[in-house]
C-alpha cells in the first residue's frame, strides 16, 4: 500500500478509460466505438470502484488528519496535493459506486453518440473524484470548475427540448460563483504564500505564526466562498439553475448532478469555509439558518406545485440540501455528522429517484405527472421500489433519509430552536408532495390508454434500483457504517472552529 | 563603442531584415512562381530569429539589459535588449513562423500565392521586434511603422475582394491617426523632458506636459494592441482581411503590441506609475467589457474572434496596470498562452471551407464534431483555453493576471475581469454549442494538413502539456520580468 499513489490512480483511472474510448472513436469509427464504449466504460468504472474500495479498506478511521497524502510542488505556492479524510473518502466511494450504475443505465437508454457520451461521463467522474481528493485550493478549483465542461456537454448534447437554456444557465450561473471563489483563493494564496489546504485550515502564518486572516477579511473571503458553494449546493435564492438542468439532462446526468455534484457545495463548506474562516462562519450562522429553512419550506412548497416528475424531485433535492446546511452551521458534532450523512443518503436516494423517473421516461417519453396513473397494475415491482425510495425521501425511519434529517434537526435544535422548528415543517411538506406524487403516478385507475401495455422493470433496472435500495436500507439500519468513518473529520472540523 | 557588439544585440532583427531584402530581390526575379519557396524560407528565417532570440535570452550579457547604437544625442543607446523584450520577441517570431506555416493551403485555394506575402509577414515581424527592442521613442516609432505599414498591405492583400480592400483602407486611416497621436505625444514628451530616450524620460520630473504626452502615447499604443476604446477597427479588419492574415494579426503582432505597451510603461514611465495606472485600469476594464458584450449578438465568426481578442487584451492589461514588479511576468504568461491558443483556434476555424468558400457565420460550424471529430475536439480545448476555464492552460494565464491585479490593490479591476469572463463565456459556449450539439450541415471541404497539425499541436500544448509543466513557463516569465 505504502508509496503507491492510490488517489492519483483512482482519479485518473476513468480518464484512461475515456482516452481508450476516444482512441476507438477516432481509429475505428462511430459504430464500433459505441459498442466498445459500453464495455470499456463499465470496466473502467468498476475498476475505479474497486480501487476506491481498496482505499476505503486501507483507510484508518481512527487516525487524525489526512491520509494517502501525495504532494508534488507545482508552481508558485501551489502544489499537486491529494489526500483524504473520512468525509471525502465516503463521498468518493459514493461517486465511484454510482458511476457504474449510471454507465449501465446509459448504455441502454442513450441511443445517439454513445461513445462520446461515455467519454464525457468518465471525464466527469475523474474530475469529481479529483474535487474530493484535492488538498490544494488551486488544484481543487481546477477540478471543481473543470467539471462544468463535461456536464455542459452532457446536458447540451443528450438533453431534452429546452437544453440550450438549461445548459447555458447551468454553466454561467456556476461559473459566476466560482470566479468569486477564484479571486478569494488568489488573495489567500498571496497573503499566506501557499494554497495548501492544511496550512490554510490552521489559519496561522507558517513562518510567523500570526493569524492569517483577521475577522473582517474573513467575512469577505467567506462571502466569496459562499457565492460559489451556495450556487453549487444550491441554496435559495440561487437555486433556479438546478430544476432546469435536472429536467433537461439525461437520466444518468441527473443522477450524477443530484447525487454527487450538489455535494461539492456542502463539501466545500465543511472543508474550506468552516475551518478557514471560523469567525465569519459564526457570524453568518443566522443567515445560513434562515436560508436553510427558507430552502426547506419554500422548495417543498414549490415541489408540491410541479407537474413534471423530474422537476418535483429537483425541488425536493433543494429542500434536502437545506438540511445539509442546517446541520453544517449548527457547529456541533451531531449536526455535522448528520449533514455528512444526509449528503451521502441524499446521493443514494435522489439518484434512485432519478433512475425511477428514467424508467418510465424511457418507456413513455414524458414526465408529466398527469400522464401517468395506476402504474401499480402493470408494474408492481416498479411500484414497490418507487415506494421504498419515496418513503426514504420523506424520511421514514429505517431508511437512510430518516437518519440524516433527524440528526441535522437535532443538531440545528441545539443551536436554534426556531430553525429546527422550521425544518421540521419541511419534513411534513416533503411527505405531502412525495406521497401525492406517488399516489398520482402509481395508484388509482389506469385511464390513459397509452399506458396499457407498459412493461415492468427489466432485469437491469431491477439490479440498479435494487442495489440502491439495499444501500438506502443498510445505511438506515446501520448508520454507524458512515458515522465511524466521518467521526474523525467531524471532530477535526469542530476543533478548527473552536467548538 | 564596438560596432560589432552593437550589431550583436540586433542579430535576430538583422537576420530578418537581411532575408527580407534578399527575398525581395529573389521575388523580383522569380515572381510569384517561387512564392512557395519564399514562404518556407521566410518561416525558416523567423524560426532562426526566434532561436537566436531565445539564445540571447538564455545567455544574457552582464547587465540586465544591453543598449546599442549609443551616440552623443542618445547616450543610452537607441536599441536595447532586456529579458522581458527578448521573451516577447522570441514568442512573436515563433508565432509568426507558425502562422506562415499554416497559411500555405489557404493561399493556394484562394489563388493568393504571391511572393510579397511571406515578405510582408517577415517585415511586419521585423517591425514588431524593433519596436520591442527600442530604447528611444524614435526607434519605437520606426519599428511600429514598419509593422503597421506591412500590416495595412496584408489586410488588403486579397486585391479582388472589396471587403479586403475596405479592411486595408480602414486599418490604414485609423492606424495613421493612431501613429499621429503617438508621434504628437512623443514630441510633447521630448519638449518637456528634453529627450526621447527611455532613461531620460524616466529621470524627468512629472509635469503636466509629460502627462499629456504620456496619455497620447498610451492612446497610440492601445490602438495597436486593439484595446478599447481604440478597438473600433478590429472587428472590421478581422472580417475583411484574408483568414491567414487574421490568424497572424491576432497572434504575433498582438503579443508584440501588448509587450511593447508594457515595456514602455514599465521602463520609460516606470517612475510615473501613479500617472498611468488608473488610465490603464480603465482601458483594461473597458476592453474586457467591450469584448465580452460586443460579441454576444454577433453571428460572424471573424467578428466574434475579433471581440474575443479585444477582451483578452483587456485581461493582459490588468497585468500591466499592476506595474512592472507585480505584473510583468503575468503579462508575458497570459499573452504567451493566449496567442498559442489563439493561433490554433483562429487558424482552425478560419481554415474551414464549404464548397470552396470560407465559412462565415456560427451556423456554418454546426455539427463539426460529426464531420471532423479531431478538429472539433482540438477546438474545444483551445476555446476553453482562450476563455480561461481549467484544466486548459489559459486558466493559468488568468490566474496570473488576477494575482497581479489583487496584489497591486486593483480588486475592482479583477472583479470586472471575473464578470467579463462569465459574459464572454456566453459566446464561447455558442461556438461549442454549434460544433458539438447542432445537427451538421453540408459537408465541409478537406482542410489542409498544416492547419490540422497546428490545431493538434496547440491543443496538446494547452492541455495537458502546459497544464502540467506550467511551472517552467512561469519561471521563464519570472526571469524575463526581472530584466
Amino acid at each position: 500500500m505504502a508509496g503507491l499513489p492510490i488517489l492519483s490512480i483512482l482519479t485518473y483511472t476513468p480518464l484512461v478509460g475515456a482516452l481508450t474510448i476516444l482512441a476507438f472513436r477516432i481509429m475505428a469509427g462511430a459504430n464500433v466505438a459505441s459498442t466498445a464504449s459500453k464495455g470499456i466504460a463499465l470496466i473502467t468504472s468498476i475498476i475505479a470502484l474497486v480501487v476506491s474500495l481498496v482505499a476505503l479498506s486501507a483507510f484508518d478511521a481512527n487516525k487524525v488528519g489526512y491520509q494517502f497524502l501525495e504532494s508534488v510542488p507545482w508552481f508558485g505556492g501551489s502544489s499537486y496535493k491529494l489526500g483524504v479524510d473520512g468525509m471525502s473518502i465516503a463521498l468518493i466511494v459514493l461517486t465511484t459506486a454510482l458511476t457504474p450504475l449510471c454507465v449501465l443505465q446509459s448504455a441502454t437508454s442513450i441511443k445517439d453518440r454513445l461513445a462520446e457520451y461515455m467519454i464525457c461521463f468518465l471525464v466527469l467522474e475523474a474530475l469529481m473524484i479529483g474535487v474530493f481528493c484535492a488538498l490544494d485550493l488551486v488544484l481543487f478549483y481546477v477540478f471543481f470548475e473543470g467539471g462544468l465542461i463535461p456536464m455542459f456537454l452532457i446536458i447540451g448534447v443528450w438533453g431534452g427540448k429546452n437544453k440550450f437554456y438549461a445548459a447555458f444557465k447551468f454553466f454561467l450561473y456556476t461559473l459566476l460563483g466560482s470566479l468569486l471563489l477564484l479571486i478569494a483563493l488568489i488573495y489567500m494564496g498571496i497573503t499566506a504564500g501557499t494554497t495548501d489546504v492544511v496550512v490554510l485550515q490552521n489559519g496561522l502564518n507558517p513562518v510567523t505564526g500570526a493569524l492569517l486572516f483577521p475577522p473582517e477579511v474573513q467575512t469577505w473571503l467567506w462571502l466569496a466562498f459562499f457565492a460559489s458553494f451556495a450556487v453549487k449546493l444550491p441554496m435559495v435564492p440561487v437555486h433556479t439553475w438546478l430544476p432546469d438542468a435536472h429536467v433537461e439532462a439525461p437520466t444518468a446526468g441527473s443522477v450524477v448532478l443530484a447525487a454527487v455534484m450538489l455535494k461539492m457545495g456542502g463539501y466545500g463548506f465543511l472543508r474550506f469555509s468552516l475551518p478557514m474562516f471560523p469567525e465569519a462562519s459564526q457570524l453568518f450562522q443566522p443567515l445560513m439558518f434562515t436560508l436553510s429553512v427558507v430552502a426547506i419550506v419554500y422548495a417543498s412548497l414549490i415541489a408540491f406545485r410541479q407537474t413534471d416528475i423530474k422537476k418535483l424531485v429537483a425541488y425536493s433535492s433543494i429542500a434536502h440540501m437545506g438540511f445539509v446546511t442546517l446541520g453544517i452551521f449548527a457547529f456541533n458534532e451531531i449536526g455535522i455528522q448528520g449533514a455528512i450523512f444526509q449528503m451521502i443518503s441524499h446521493g443514494v436516494i435522489s439518484g434512485a429517484l432519478f433512475f425511477c423517473v428514467g424508467v418510465i421516461y424511457d418507456r413513455m417519453h414524458t414526465r408529466e405527472i398527469a400522464f401517468y396513473g395506476g402504474l401499480v397494475h402493470r408494474m408492481p415491482v416498479y411500484a414497490a421500489l418507487f415506494m421504498l425510495f419515496s418513503m426514504a425521501n420523506v424520511g421514514l425511519p429505517g431508511t437512510s433519509g430518516f437518519i440524516g434529517e433527524i440528526l441535522t434537526m437535532v443538531g440545528g435544535f441545539q443551536a436554534s430552536t426556531w430553525a429546527a422548528a422550521g425544518a421540521a415543517l419541511g419534513v411534513i411538506f416533503s411527505a405531502v408532495y412525495m406521497l401525492t406524487l406517488y399516489r398520482r403516478v402509481v395508484f388509482g385507475e389506469m385511464t390513459n390508454e397509452k399506458l396499457f401495455d407498459i412493461k415492468d422493470v427489466t432485469a437491469l433496472e431491477f439490479f440498479i434500483l435494487g442495489l440502491l435500495a439495499i444501500m438506502a436500507l443498510t445505511f438506515g439500519v446501520f448508520p454507524g457504517l458512515i458515522f465511524d468513518l466521518t467521526k474523525g473529520s467531524t471532530l477535526e472540523i469542530l476543533r478548527m472552529i473552536g467548538q | 563603442m564596438d560596432f560589432l557588439a552593437d550589431i550583436n544585440n540586433a542579430v535576430p532583427e538583422a537576420t530578418l531584415a537581411g532575408f527580407g531584402l534578399i527575398g525581395l530581390l529573389l521575388g523580383a526575379i522569380g515572381g510569384d512562381r517561387i512564392s512557395g519557396l519564399l514562404r518556407i524560407l521566410a518561416a525558416a528565417a523567423l524560426v532562426a530569429a526566434s532561436v537566436l532570440t531565445f539564445y540571447q535570452f538564455q545567455h544574457p550579457g552582464a547587465a540586465d539589459g544591453i543598449s546599442a547604437f549609443a551616440s552623443p544625442i542618445a547616450p543610452d543607446g537607441l536599441y536595447r535588449v532586456t529579458l522581458f523584450t527578448l521573451f516577447a520577441k522570441g514568442v512573436t517570431y515563433a508565432l509568426a513562423a507558425l502562422a506562415l506555416f499554416m497559411s500555405g493551403g489557404f493561399l493556394k485555394t484562394a489563388q493568393m500565392e504571391r511572393y510579397e506575402y511571406p515578405l510582408l509577414i517577415t517585415f511586419a515581424s521585423l517591425g514588431a521586434g524593433m519596436m520591442l527592442s527600442a530604447n528611444d521613442l524614435m526607434t519605437l516609432y520606426v519599428g511600429i511603422e514598419t509593422m503597421s505599414l506591412s500590416s495595412y498591405v496584408l489586410a488588403a492583400f486579397r486585391r479582388d475582394s472589396i471587403k479586403s480592400a475596405e479592411a486595408g483602407l480602414k486599418y490604414f486611416v485609423l492606424g495613421a491617426l493612431a501613429s499621429g497621436l503617438l508621434l504628437y505625444g512623443s514630441s510633447l514628451i521630448y519638449g518637456f523632458t528634453g529627450g526621447t530616450g527611455y532613461s531620460v524620460i524616466a529621470a524627468a520630473p512629472v509635469s503636466i506636459g509629460l502627462i499629456f504626452g504620456l496619455v497620447f502615447v498610451i492612446c497610440g499604443l492601445a490602438f495597436k494592441a486593439s484595446a478599447a476604446p481604440f478597438h473600433i477597427w478590429t472587428p472590421d479588419v478581422y472580417e475583411g482581411a484574408p483568414a491567414p492574415v487574421v490568424a497572424f494579426f491576432s497572434t504575433a503582432p498582438k503579443i508584440a503590441a501588448v509587450g511593447l505597451l508594457g515595456h514602455v510603461l514599465f521602463v520609460a514611465f516606470g517612475p510615473h506609475i501613479s500617472s498611468w495606472q488608473q488610465i490603464l485600469g480603465i482601458i483594461a476594464a473597458a476592453s474586457m467589457l467591450v469584448g465580452a458584450f460586443g460579441a454576444l449578438l454577433q453571428n460572424s465568426i471573424k467578428r466574434i474572434l475579433a471581440y474575443s481578442s479585444i477582451s483578452n487584451v483587456g485581461f493582459a492589461l490588468i497585468g500591466i496596470a499592476a506595474g512592472a514588479e507585480k505584473g510583468a511576468a503575468a503579462v508575458l504568461v497570459y499573452m504567451t498562452l493566449y496567442v498559442i491558443a489563439t493561433l490554433g483556434m483562429f487558424g482552425g476555424v478560419l481554415a474551414l471551407r464549404r464548397g470552396g468558400k470560407a465559412i462565415d457565420s456560427i451556423s456554418d460550424l454546426n455539427g463539426l464534431v460529426k464531420q471532423k471529430p479531431g478538429m472539433a475536439l482540438g477546438l474545444l480545448v483551445l476555446i476553453f483555453s482562450v476563455a480561461g476555464i481549467p484544466p486548459a492552460a489559459g486558466f493559468w494565464g488568468k490566474l496570473q493576471v488576477f494575482q497581479a491585479g489583487i496584489s497591486a490593490d486593483l480588486l475592482w479591476l479583477v472583479l470586472v475581469g471575473a464578470l467579463a469572463s462569465v459574459i464572454s463565456l456566453g459566446y464561447y459556449l455558442r461556438l461549442v454549442w454549434a460544433m458539438f450539439i447542432k445537427p451538421p450541415g453540408e459537408a465541409l471541404d478537406k482542410t489542409d494538413a498544416s492547419v490540422g497539425i497546428i490545431v493538434f499541436v496547440t491543443a496538446i500544448l494547452m492541455f495537458p502539456v502546459l497544464t502540467i509543466t506550467i511551472q517552467m513557463l512561469l519561471e521563464t516569465a519570472a526571469r524575463a520580468s526581472g530584466g
